[in-house]
């Protein structure tokens, strides 16, 4: 069953991930990267990461998303004619260089260095153990993960405040 | 249960997907989206060795980039609106004043 849904939701990922790529209209591009987020939640609730699912939907799916169509909009971008052989030719000399980087990084992963039994690190059980997933981030974020967490905040502080000063309407 | 190789295949894939993208495309929107798949392939390989670790630090690392990400892509977009304003235009090539 675990392998069947993974089958599954990594088939859709890949798939409307190349569709991404390849449509040529940024808005059904972006649709198209909703649906990508969307199997991803279901691989992490797969990994038995609810708490990065539930992210996955509620900020990517939901937030950048919306704010990504929301500027497609905003710019009405049309698809234009001529990109479409300029594209395909760039593509062209893009594909041999990320094959040569995914038969890198595929190696890599096959390799016995990647092999990682159930058994390692803090032991099977040990999420369960500590009240399920959510309670166990939401414990590691307040205690020996506090720092990161705090920063997140400074992080989402500067954004707030870069972009109103950067979409601000200048005067003069 | 699904192996670790698989999961981290997957990144790969996702992430090489992502490249070409980037690469490929003259869109400044697109370029976007396919940075934001990149980001999204290496959160999937990192929770998938947390899965595999049995810790959470994963987790907390994930949670890091995905505000990161969330922000980058806010900040982005208002740039590329204060960019249309001067010179409406999202192509890439065509965005060169500081240029040498």
């Amino acid at each position: 069953m675990e392998l069947f849904l993974f089958v599954v939701f990594s088939l859709i990922t890949l798939v409307s991930a190349a569709a991404v790529v390849w449509h040529p209209h940024p808005v059904k591009s972006a649709l198209f990267l909703i649906v990508t987020f969307f199997a991803m939640g279901g691989l992490y609730l797969l990994m038995q990461a609810e708490f990065i699912a539930l992210m996955q939907v509620l900020v990517y799916a939901g937030a950048v998303m919306v704010l990504f169509l929301f500027v497609i909009m905003l710019l009405n971008l049309k698809p234009r004619g001529e990109d479409r052989s300029a594209f395909r030719k760039r593509l062209r000399w893009a594909a041999p260089l990320i094959l040569v980087f995914l038969g890198a990084a595929l190696t890599a992963v096959t390799s016995p260095l990647a092999q990682l039994g159930p058994s390692a690190g803090q032991g099977v059980g040990w999420v369960e153990s500590q009240g399920g997933n959510v309670r166990a981030v939401g414990r590691a974020l307040f205690t020996h993960a506090f720092l990161p967490f705090e920063v997140t905040s400074v992080v989402l502080l500067v954004a707030v405040v870069g972009v109103i000063v950067l979409a601000k309407k200048e005067r003069r | 249960m699904v192996s670790l190789n698989a999961y981290l295949m997957l990144g790969a894939v996702l992430f090489s997907i992502g490249a070409v993208g980037v690469l490929a495309h003259r869109n400044a929107l697109i370029i976007y989206m396919c940075i934001e798949l990149m980001l999204n392939a290496v959160n999937l390989t990192i929770v998938a060795f947390s899965r595999f670790l049995n810790s959470l630090d994963g987790h907390v690392y994930v949670f890091m980039i995905m505000t990161v990400a969330a922000a980058e892509a806010a900040v982005g977009l208002a740039i590329l609106i204060a960019l249309f304003r001067n010179k409406p235009t999202v192509d890439v090539d065509e965005i060169n004043l500081s240029k040498g």
